[in-house]
């Protein structure tokens, strides 16, 4: 036990290494932009479209064909000089509201905007009720033994 | 009375329950594959593409003047193996099926027609991927029908089979008065 114990911190540093390592991304394709704010733009909206085929991944992630040939679209987009909202309206277009993480309010998503928040009023709501009425049994026993 | 407003809140939770595990489990019967179409009701983007067959140039013309099925196909694509014998049934049958060989190479794609037979009255070349993208198609097989005006009407998601014929594609060409969908 005595002799690996040498081997402890050299342990932990490959762990901490581990833990640092960024998270091995699918796309490993190169695109030239003109400038940093382009390759910017690039990332945040490839995060930002969802993968129609393997769902739960964005484009940025996803190694499927239809993610690859979304982010040459956008690039070539971003490079043409389109703005975000383009680039996300061309495929809402095209693949409607689910291929963007973040929906549009309208009334049919109005529940997954809404829904959090009215759960949480409702939740506040039951505690109030609680409260107060615990409270005034509390103060009934005490009008029984005063 | 405290007594009997506490009596009656007690079910709220297990109303909520019900009410929630209702929701899920519609939830859990669908298809998440199954996207709606964004496109329903919209004209066939343009294009100009050329033919497997001919190898003249295709435009959007093409998929007008007739109800037509748009089938999405590539010989990289298992699922088109599957379904390839119930597109022929529906060619013989009278269906007009325009293909599109999607992400394809041509010389595999005339191999596998001439192998398996040839459902197509034409067949588009989408080698890029391009009009795929325009058509919002992210894999395939998928299919589309498309109206004598040249819109989509419906899109099928997966293998072509005789259910998803009969419950989508009949009775769509039916109320249109459509001989193909079966009688009325």
């Amino acid at each position: 036990m005595n002799r690996l114990f040498p081997l402890f911190p050299a342990l932990a540093l490959t762990l901490c290494a581990l833990l640092l390592a960024s998270p091995l991304r699918a796309a490993i394709d190169i695109y030239q932009f003109d400038n940093t704010d382009q390759q910017d733009r690039f990332h945040r909206l490839t995060e930002e479209l969802r993968c129609p085929k393997c769902q739960n991944q964005s484009i940025a992630d996803s190694d499927a064909e239809i993610a690859r040939d979304m982010r040459e679209r956008t690039a070539r987009m971003i490079r043409d000089g389109h703005s975000d909202q383009e680039v996300v309206n061309f495929f809402v277009d095209r693949y409607g509201d689910f291929v963007s993480y973040r929906p549009p309010v309208n009334e049919r998503t109005a529940i997954l905007w809404m829904g959090p928040l009215g759960l949480l009023l409702l939740g506040v709501l039951a505690i109030v009720l609680l409260v107060r009425r615990a409270s005034r049994r509390a103060e009934l026993e005490e009008d029984d033994h005063p | 009375m405290s007594n009997k407003n506490t009596g009656l809140w007690v079910f709220v939770p297990l109303v909520g329950f019900v009410a929630l595990a209702i929701l899920l489990a519609s939830g859990l019967g669908r298809n998440p594959e199954e996207l709606p179409s964004a496109l329903a009701g919209k004209p066939v983007p343009a294009f100009s593409k050329p033919s497997l067959i001919s190898g003249e140039t295709l435009t959007e013309e093409r998929l007008t003047g007739q109800w037509q099925l748009l089938n999405v196909w590539g010989t990289w694509c298992p699922t088109c193996y599957v379904e390839h014998p119930y597109l022929l049934e529906l060619a013989q049958r009278g269906v007009p099926i325009v293909g599109m060989d999607y992400k394809d190479e041509d010389d595999k794609a005339r191999d596998y027609l001439a192998r398996y037979g040839n459902p197509f009255t034409e067949v588009i070349v989408d080698a890029d991927g391009q009009l795929g993208l325009d058509l919002g198609v992210y894999g395939a097989p998928e299919t589309f029908l498309i109206n004598p005006r040249g819109e989509i009407v419906l899109r099928h998601v997966g293998e072509m089979n005789p259910r998803a014929w009969d419950e989508k594609f009949a009775p769509v060409l039916r109320q249109a008065g459509n001989p193909l969908g079966g009688p009325q």
